[in-house]
């Protein structure tokens, strides 16, 4: 018998039993669909976390104080003080601004922050509060909506002023524009509001729009408290360009090192470039999606066992039929090749209408996340589908096997006298 | 002498747990080329297995049996196939046909596992013109008579042109007048085709209607009758 024959005799077989078929094809179908959407997700997650990332400025160097650790960035938990360890100060990040020693330094912007309640009138929001200079809104692309940013005056007067996140804003006020002049307190100090910052969405470290900028010198002997002198929490470093940033790094590096004599090796700062928090979040979100995907399989390998029981059932229903087929002349390979194909084509149908339907539920999530405000793209590429698609064919085959090579191997006088 | 089946001390014995049941015991006998003959015999003569055997259904434990020129006592599983597709043509007492399949759709399965493409349609259709049913041959069978389908059956056993028509009980499930339509068509084949016609019944009124008779009891052969007032 010829392939095309086969396949229609299949068709025809699977055809002549809807229900069964379509429950057995529906187990491939959610698996498929499962594995597209998720991988889907997946994908455009850490599209997304990319994208954000990449929005912050592709030349930015962050300086946390503390030994690098092996798990993660800085300043993502509490940190650890060790014996010879000196904080980061004003002191250093003006040294950093030498043309000579940092050829690759643009600009330098150090920051503290802290977190703070924030009143007006009856309204009270929690939000992080950084003590930063005029610099920072340049380093990290800050636009202002309205008003101003906080500018040299107001850092030598540590004036008792604020820049606040759009976010931050509506919480006090319920909305964000005309609001500059008015004062709110900020643990319990009051502070005249200078600047709203335009909304930028949720980025990779926090929302900048739910937060609250004061100067530095403000902060510093007012607002967070800090054990030494001029100590700062992080420095922001613009490199002159995207390609000078591993120069930056060593230039930087070595400058600090000097001022905190400590050797090579024995870091008590951690400089971490743009390229590494990716490097990061793409280990991160590539787990995520293998997880997610993972998960998925199983489904799809519950659905090519649904395959293999359903087959099993019909080899025992159509032992007679098998047995007529031997009588009339069909080989071993014959009745294997019909189940084989049967089970196949079940599993292919199955993965094709799955392919469709984890589009369409990649679309919905995508509709769900615009609606509530988040830009989410789930992408769904043409090697998951490819991907999915022969896997569930494979899975078909390979779960149709078993009940096929039963079916070959019936004798044909027992097979015939099957009632 | 033209043999279409040579049978020699074929014997089977079947191993039921731990009793071995003797089916067959040396059984002997040959068939003209184009004769009719039935095979009788009480139920555990060794009737179905002497069915099975001549079918190439089954092997036998032992003996010699050639069937149209060929020993096919020791073939395995697929050379079995392939002369029983061949040479052999099956009536069974329960039609089985193929519901899903159309008339045309079942008398077309032999061609289909002899390999054959090239005017398969046509000659299941002469296949079922010659059983006359012309104008069910797009029928399923549950759209047919008991008759009309054994007729199919019928259809279906001839198409490769087989060496012998193997019977099992062709009118078993048919009353007695459609019973008697099916058995014209069997004996009109034979003398118009001339191919051998093996049938296997439990009824003497079908058995009178052969030329010869072969019974069988307790598995070995009893009686050969000449039947004179069989068909020539």
């Amino acid at each position: 018998m010829s392939f095309a024959q086969a396949i229609m005799e299949a068709l025809e077989s699977l055809n002549g039993n809807k229900m069964r078929s379509g429950l057995t094809v529906l187990g491939i179908v959610i698996g498929v669909a499962a594995v597209i959407a998720m991988l889907a997700v997946g994908n455009g997650a850490q599209a997304s976390i990319t994208g954000s990332i990449s929005s912050i400025g592709t030349n930015l160097l962050f300086i946390f104080g503390g030994a690098p650790s092996q798990d993660g960035p800085p300043g993502s938990g509490p940190r650890t003080s060790g014996n010879n360890e000196r904080p980061l100060t004003l002191g250093d990040a003006n040294a950093l601004l030498d043309s000579f020693a940092a050829p690759s330094v643009e600009m330098v912007a150090p920051a503290i922050q802290g977190n703070g309640l924030l009143t007006f009138s009856s309204e009270t929001t929690s939000t992080s509060i950084s003590g930063v200079t005029p610099e920072y809104s340049q380093v990290r692309n800050l636009e202002i909506a309205e008003g101003e940013f906080i500018n040299q005056e107001h850092i030598l007067g540590r004036m008792s002023v604020v820049v606040l996140g759009p976010e931050t804003a509506i919480e006090l006020f319920g909305h964000a524009d005309g609001i500059v002049g008015e004062t709110i307190r900020i643990e319990g100090q009051p502070f005249r509001i200078i600047g709203v910052l335009v909304a930028r969405g949720g980025g990779a470290f926090g929302s900048e729009d739910n937060s609250a900028y004061i100067p530095f010198t403000t902060a510093q002997a007012r607002l967070i408290k800090r054990s030494a002198r001029d100590e700062v929490d992080v420095i922001f470093v613009q490199a002159t360009t995207a390609e000078a940033v591993p120069s930056a790094v060593e230039e930087v590096s070595n400058i600090i090192r000097q001022r905190h004599r400590t050797p090579v090796g024995a870091d008590d700062f951690t400089v971490f470039t743009q390229q590494d928090f990716l490097s990061i979040f793409s280990q991160i979100t590539g787990v995520l999606t293998i997880f997610l995907g993972g998960i998925a399989g199983i489904s799809l390998l519950v659905g090519g066992i649904g395959i293999m029981n359903i087959m099993l059932v019909s080899v025992t229903e159509r032992t007679k039929e098998i047995g007529l087929r031997k009588a009339l002349g069909a080989r071993k390979r014959d009745i294997l090749l019909q189940f084989l194909t049967e089970s196949s084509l079940l599993s292919l149908i199955g993965g094709i209408i799955g392919t469709i339907f984890g589009w369409v539920i990649a679309r919905i999530v995508e509709q769900v996340a615009t609606a509530t405000g988040n830009t989410f793209v789930p992408i769904v590429g043409v090697d998951a589908i490819i991907l999915s698609t022969s896997f569930s064919a494979m899975i078909g085959l390979f779960f149709g096997i078993y009940p096929a090579s039963r079916a070959a191997n019936l004798e044909p006088v027992e097979a015939l006298r099957y009632e | 002498m033209d043999w279409v089946i040579e049978a020699r001390e074929l014997t089977k014995t079947y191993i039921m747990g731990e009793i071995e049941v003797q089916a067959l015991r040396g059984v002997s006998f040959t068939v003209k080329r184009g004769e009719v003959v039935s095979i009788m015999g009480p139920s555990g003569s060794g009737k179905s297995t002497m069915m099975n055997t001549l079918g190439c259904l089954d092997r036998p434990s032992s003996g010699e049996y050639i069937l149209d020129g060929e020993s096919v006592a020791q073939m395995n599983d697929d050379q079995l196939a392939n002369v029983r597709n061949r040479k052999i043509g099956f009536v069974f007492q329960s039609f089985n046909l193929l519901s899903r399949l159309t008339a045309v759709g079942n008398v077309e399965l032999p061609l289909r596992y002899a390999g054959i493409t090239q005017g398969r349609r046509e000659k299941a259709q002469n296949a079922l013109e010659a059983v006359g049913l012309k104008d069910r041959m797009f029928h399923r069978p549950y759209e047919l008579s008991g008759g009309q389908q054994q007729r199919v059956a019928v259809a279906r056993a001839l198409v490769n042109n087989p060496a012998i028509i193997m019977a099992d009980e062709p009118t078993g499930n048919l009353d007695s007048k459609v019973g008697k339509e099916i058995m014209n068509l069997l004996l009109n084949l034979n003398k118009e085709l001339g191919t051998t016609l093996v049938i296997v019944t439990h009824d003497p009124k079908i058995a009178e209607q052969t030329q010869r008779v072969i019974r069988l009891k307790d598995g070995e052969l009893d009686t050969i009758d000449e039947n004179p007032g069989g068909m020539k």
